[in-house]
């Protein structure tokens, strides 16, 4: 008798570990696979859904300041530790991890107007409205010690605002010029001016370490360059800047956070246009942070919400807002790119997550492809309606919601102004001006 | 030598006004209005000479009397001596000394020396030099321009940028400052001394060193690969015998033991040819096993097992076989076995008792092996079947003519109604072939005159037909045996009829059977056709549909479909002379004929027509095979699923009514499906250009079930990766590969605007555009 059995390979299903999944042998002939298209875009919506239904952004906040909150630091070197200014002179060390306070100092009389930190991370510089630059050391005095500032310069003017070189032992600071410091000194090594005005904030490129930018309160951005000891150009916008950032990707890139409730994102080698019109907010931009990756950045505003923008898009892809967050002053996204710390008015720091629905902590391999795989289905299918529908619902507060009713309302009337008016004159008469350009009122060489 | 040094130190002094002077004396407002103060000069000259007219000559000195612009600051007013103050009256009185030759050739080099540019006022200073840093600082920049682009164009991005080494220090040197204080650390210390552990680089014990020396690497992966295979050698044919002792089948088992015992036997006798003494070894083994049996009779029908068995044999086919197996089982054991020199007969020998242990089947295959072709084989076995194949068909006929002779009885009603449905049938035809014709207006009256002759023609043929039923209902009456051997041979051709009952050129077989019908040649094979025409319809659900629209268009005596077509019926009014209504339709006749004549080639309403039935045909919803293949039964290549699930799945859905369809000189067109509408992307999407292209990207399907991991994992992979826990640096010029800006461009410079002047204003500009 001839018995017939079913011979198997033993290499096409035997697994080399138990810790293997099982092998399965597929078949990928596509009639066997139909339907295709609706079946991913069932699976896309479904993701959709999923990261509405797990977008739960807040993790922690940080309470213990007993003023408003000013000015906010990262660590260079180490992701868990932030610093934060208060508005009575306060400063506070926190560990993210274990999120506590471990370092309270009382720095200044009155605000802490900027803090920044040297890039080695062993000691950081506060500006006061008591007309001081302090340099403290990152670690606490040992045992017995007194909390005392490793230098204290006595300048002449209220100090606006500060910002370490990125590479070198310089730093600036900004009040009634722009004042560029050596470490070892207690004169600036150069002063720059250009105009008379208080200037509120200042920022090191972090790509092209030579370049400064500035803000102030007569509505210009100034930048500088500090081998040459010269500022460079100046535009002037609507109204006035709050803070700039540059883009730590691009050296030559910087955003603009405005009082007239947009975003500015710059090419500094042609400031007559912006290269991007970010408008989401509906009351000042107070403070702009960049991701490290360069890719997008977060803003804080007066609105009371924070509002994380793509660079290369004009309207934000996440609002972050809660019952007690009052008017968001500061913000930053932490070197690791996964969160992002707000401090507000009402004392807090707050630490969110950047993707609101990303699940934290180590993924195993099959949940790295099973979110990677609903990243791409959610790209693909995003023009749809039904899922766009979705994915770009928000809930806001009801102020926030009012008012951007308000204010698509009174867009849209200066839309149709402008459009009669056109449509009335003589044509070619009325010069039309883009978006971009409406906002820009000079560039100053 | 004093005379000299006396021209040396005027010389010097000369010099100095000069450099001093020089610029003082032209400045660009002065020069301007040089001209001005020319002519005031001269008419002031010329109120000199009038007044000195009056004979007392004397000359004016000089003096001050008042502030004015004119006043030289050295007191050297060139008024006196007439004109500008030049070097060359300074050196008059040089002139007369030989001695100073030197002297005067330096100053006429001096002389022509070019007068040096007033500086520029500081904003603008300020703001050359703006412009020129702005200009260099941003062609620094636009080195980064390539590669912003490629970050953006990227199809990923994995942070951070750089390959951070992971700054390990040397154990050297971490053992350069630390001193082993406790008494455990110490104790550490001394066994590591004692192994003479090197605490310097290389770090291994000469122990570690003459192992490695012992066995080369490589030598060492390829003993540990080899133990490797063996051990899963070994596993893999322990898990077979595992698996092979676990099945149950005892028939299984029992052929693999035959088997066993014929590789034995092979053995034996290779063993015989090769090494005899072994041989005789193994003979005396199934000598053992034999006396075993004998004495043990096992295998007999002593057992237990056997002892029911034998009860059983009686009425239970495998019993007795199992029976018989074990007896020849017991009887090969008992067999004593031949020794080497009877080969040949035992190889007779054992075949037959291969013949008599296996079972029947396997018998007859193998016999059939033994045979030249094993195809034949197979038809052998079939021939063996056929006779009971066609044992079935004698079998059912008798109740088949059994049913035709009972439903017999109700033959005659059916009959009637069969013929009327013939006649509609006709009816229907004829005036389909009237509408093709109608298209044609000149034949209208031909193929009415024709359709007539049909209708005429068509009702003797059936009157006939009926008579046929008539007489062949008298002859089955009188002979059923022969109408059912009649239907009996009937239905093989009879198959084959329905076919072609249903092309569109029914006309012709109608026509071929009215024929056959007044041939009346064999009256009974008209009989079983429309019994057959009613299952084929049943059979056949497509068809379904046309009995009742065939019927629907008898109904409709205004048909809106070809209300274009169709000649509105003149209404005829007997008031109105014949004749001039003969007149006009002979004009509108010539007329038509002209328009005619001109269009001949298109005919503007039948392509109309053609192309709406075109449109409809496209929009009705086609039959989808939604049948999924190896749901339910069987899937695979050659294997179709069954008629039941494709009947079950082949279903278009009915949809709504075309709006079109009571409009007949109108297409409206019902591409757009307002109900998916919703689900549809409205706008093409911003980064692409076609439709096609968007549509092209959502049919390509990203997910695992439709491509392999590799290209899963590729389609899937996200834009951007971080490392978790990583502290993303800014982009260095060092990551990219270009040189960061130097140390000594970085030191800052203090600048002095006084220096620059108006021509350096024109240097810098140059820089600024270039």
């Amino acid at each position: 008798m001839k018995v017939k059995m079913l011979s198997w390979n033993p290499d096409n299903y035997v697994r080399e570990t138990k810790l293997d999944l099982q092998r399965v042998p597929r078949n990928y002939d596509p009639t066997l696979h139909p339907f295709e298209v609706p079946r991913e875009h069932v699976r896309a919506l479904n993701a959709t859904k999923l990261e509405r239904v797990f977008a739960k952004p807040f993790l922690a906040s940080l309470d213990g300041h007993r003023d408003g909150v000013n000015c906010l630091a990262k660590h260079p070197k180490n992701l868990a530790t932030v610093l934060s200014g208060a508005c009575n002179g306060e400063v506070r060390i926190w560990n993210l991890t274990q999120r506590n306070c471990i370092r309270t100092i009382q720095a200044h009389e009155g605000f802490v107007r900027g803090i920044c930190t040297r890039f080695c991370g062993n000691s950081f510089f506060t500006v006061g409205d008591d007309k001081t630059v302090k340099q403290w050391k990152m670690d606490g005095p040992g045992y017995g010690e007194e909390e005392e500032p490793l230098h204290t310069i006595l300048g002449k003017t209220v100090y606006t605002g500060i910002d370490h070189h990125w590479k070198e032992a310089v730093f600036a600071s900004c009040g009634q010029q722009v004042d560029i410091w050596d470490e070892q000194r207690t004169n600036p090594i150069c002063s720059m001016t250009w105009g008379f005005d208080s200037i509120s904030s200042v920022k090191f490129n972090p790509v092209e370490t030579f370049l400064l930018g500035s803000c102030a309160s007569d509505r210009n951005i100034v930048l500088y360059d500090m081998r040459q000891a010269t500022p460079l150009k100046k535009v002037i916008l609507d109204m006035r800047t709050n803070t700039i950032c540059w883009n730590p990707m691009e050296a030559f890139s910087f955003t603009a956070a405005n009082e007239d409730y947009n975003l500015y994102t710059f090419d500094m080698r042609a400031l007559d246009t912006p290269v991007m019109v970010h408008m989401d907010h509906v009351s000042a931009v107070l403070d702009v942070d960049y991701s490290p990756t360069g890719k997008e950045f977060v803003s804080a505003s007066f609105d009371k919400s924070i509002r994380i923008f793509p660079v290369d898009k004009s309207q934000s892809r996440e609002v972050y807002h809660t019952k007690r967050m009052q008017h968001v002053i500061r913000v930053k996204w932490t070197s690791n790119s996964k969160y992002i710390m707000c401090g507000s008015d009402e004392m807090n720091i707050r630490l969110w997550k950047a993707n609101a629905s990303e699940k934290l902590g180590v993924l195993t391999s099959r949940e790295k492809a099973a979110k990677d795989y609903n990243q791409k289905l959610k790209e693909k299918f995003q023009h749809y309606p039904h899922i766009k529908r979705i994915a770009r619902h928000r809930h806001l507060p009801k102020s926030i919601y009012s008012q951007i009713q308000e204010q698509r309302i009174m867009k849209e009337a200066r839309r149709r102004k402008e459009v009669n008016h056109i449509k009335h004159s003589k044509p070619g008469s009325v010069p039309i001006v883009s978006e971009k350009k409406k906002h820009i009122v000079a560039v100053v060489k | 030598m004093n005379v000299n040094r006396v021209a040396e130190s005027l010389l010097a002094l000369s010099q100095q006004e000069e450099l001093v002077d020089l610029p003082k004396n032209c400045p660009l407002s002065e020069n301007e209005d040089e001209g001005d103060s020319d002519g005031e000069r001269k008419h002031q000259k010329l109120l000199e000479a009038i007044s000195s007219l009056d004979g007392k000559n004397r000359q004016k000195l000089a003096e001050r009397s008042e502030a004015s612009l004119k006043v030289s600051e050295f007191n050297v007013s060139s008024e006196g001596s007439g004109e500008k103050l030049v070097l060359a009256d300074l050196l008059e009185p040089v002139k007369t000394s030989s001695t100073l030759a030197t002297v005067k050739k330096q100053l006429n080099r001096v002389k022509s020396k070019k007068v040096v540019e007033l500086p520029l006022n500081k904003e603008k200073i300020e703001q050359i030099h703006r412009e020129v840093a702005f200009g260099k600082t941003s062609q620094v920049l636009s080195k980064w321009d390539p590669i912003v682009l490629k970050n953006q164009q990227a199809e990923q991005l994995a942070f951070p940028l750089g390959k951070e080494q992971p700054a390990i220090a040397a154990i050297e040197h971490a053992l350069s400052g630390w001193k082993a204080r406790t008494p455990l650390e110490q104790e550490i210390f001394n066994l590591l001394h004692k192994n003479k552990q090197p605490v310097t680089d290389p770090l291994l014990t000469p122990m570690e060193k003459a192992s490695l020396r012992a066995m080369s690497l490589e030598e060492a992966k390829m003993h540990r690969a080899e133990l490797q295979r063996a051990r899963a050698l070994q596993s893999y044919y322990e898990a077979k015998a595992r698996r092979e002792k676990k099945i149950k089948s005892k028939k299984y088992h029992k052929v693999m033991k035959k088997g066993k015992a014929r590789k034995a036997s092979k053995e034996l006798e290779q063993l015989q040819k090769v090494n005899p003494t072994v041989a005789l070894e193994e003979l005396e083994k199934f000598e053992n096993a034999r006396m075993m049996e004998r004495m043990s009779l096992k295998h007999q029908n002593s057992g237990k097992w056997a002892k029911s068995k034998a009860i059983m044999a009686k009425y239970d086919l495998e019993a007795r076989q199992a029976m018989q197996e074990q007896l020849a089982k017991n009887k090969e054991l008992t067999q004593k076995l031949q020794v080497a020199s009877e080969i040949e007969e035992e190889e007779g020998g054992t075949e037959e008792v291969e013949e008599l242990l296996v079972p029947h089947v396997v018998n007859e295959v193998q016999m059939n092996v033994d045979g030249p072709n094993p195809w034949m084989l197979r038809s052998c076995t079939s021939d063996t079947r056929e006779p009971a194949t066609q044992e079935d068909p004698e079998q059912l006929p008798e109740p088949a003519t059994h049913e035709v002779s009972e439903s017999e009885g109700e033959r005659p009603v059916a009959e009637e109604e069969i013929l009327l449905r013939d006649f509609e049938e006709r009816r229907s035809l004829r005036k389909r072939s009237e509408l093709n014709q109608d298209a044609e207006p000149a034949g209208i009256q031909e193929t009415k005159d024709s359709s007539s002759q049909e209708v005429l023609s068509e009702l003797r043929a059936l009157s006939q037909k009926l008579k046929e039923n008539h007489q062949s209902r008298k002859q089955k009456a009188s002979s059923e045996g022969t109408v059912s051997q009649v239907q009996r041979e009937e239905p093989a051709p009879e198959e084959e009829a329905p076919l072609l009952l249903q092309r569109p050129e029914r006309v012709q077989t109608l026509e071929e059977l009215e024929e056959l019908g007044k041939e009346d040649c064999f009256q009974n094979k008209e009989l079983p056709r429309p019994v057959l025409e009613g299952q084929q319809s049943e059979r056949t659900p497509n068809n379904r549909p046309d009995a009742p629209e065939e019927k629907k268009e008898k109904e409709q005596l205004i048909d809106v479909q070809n209300l274009l077509t169709t000649q509105s019926p003149s209404v005829r009014s007997l008031a109105v002379p014949t004749t001039i209504e003969e007149l006009e339709d002979e004009e509108e006749r010539d007329q038509r004929q002209m328009i005619k004549e001109a269009f001949a080639g298109d005919d503007v309403i039948r392509n109309f027509l053609k192309e709406k039935r075109e449109a409809v045909e496209a929009s009705k919803p086609k039959d989808v095979d939604l049948t999924l293949p190896g749901w339910g039964d069987w899937g695979g290549v050659g294997l179709k699923p069954s008629t039941k699930k494709r009947c079950q799945f082949l279903k278009a859905p009915e949809g709504p009514p075309r709006k079109d369809k009571n409009l007949p000189n109108v297409i409206i067109s019902e591409k757009r499906n307002i109900h998916a509408a919703a689900h549809q992307v409205q706008v093409l999407p911003y980064p692409f250009t076609h439709h096609r292209q968007f549509e092209r990207t959502i049919q390509t399907p990203v997910g695992s079930t439709w491509n392999t991991q590799r290209a899963f994992q590729k389609l899937t992979t996200p834009k951007v990766v971080t490392k978790p826990g990583h502290i993303i640096k800014p982009i260095k010029a060092e990551d990219v590969g270009y040189r960061s800006s130097s140390r000594s461009e970085l030191s800052v410079i203090q600048w002095n605007p006084k220096r620059i002047t108006t021509r350096h204003n024109k240097e810098l500009k140059k820089n600024s555009v270039g």
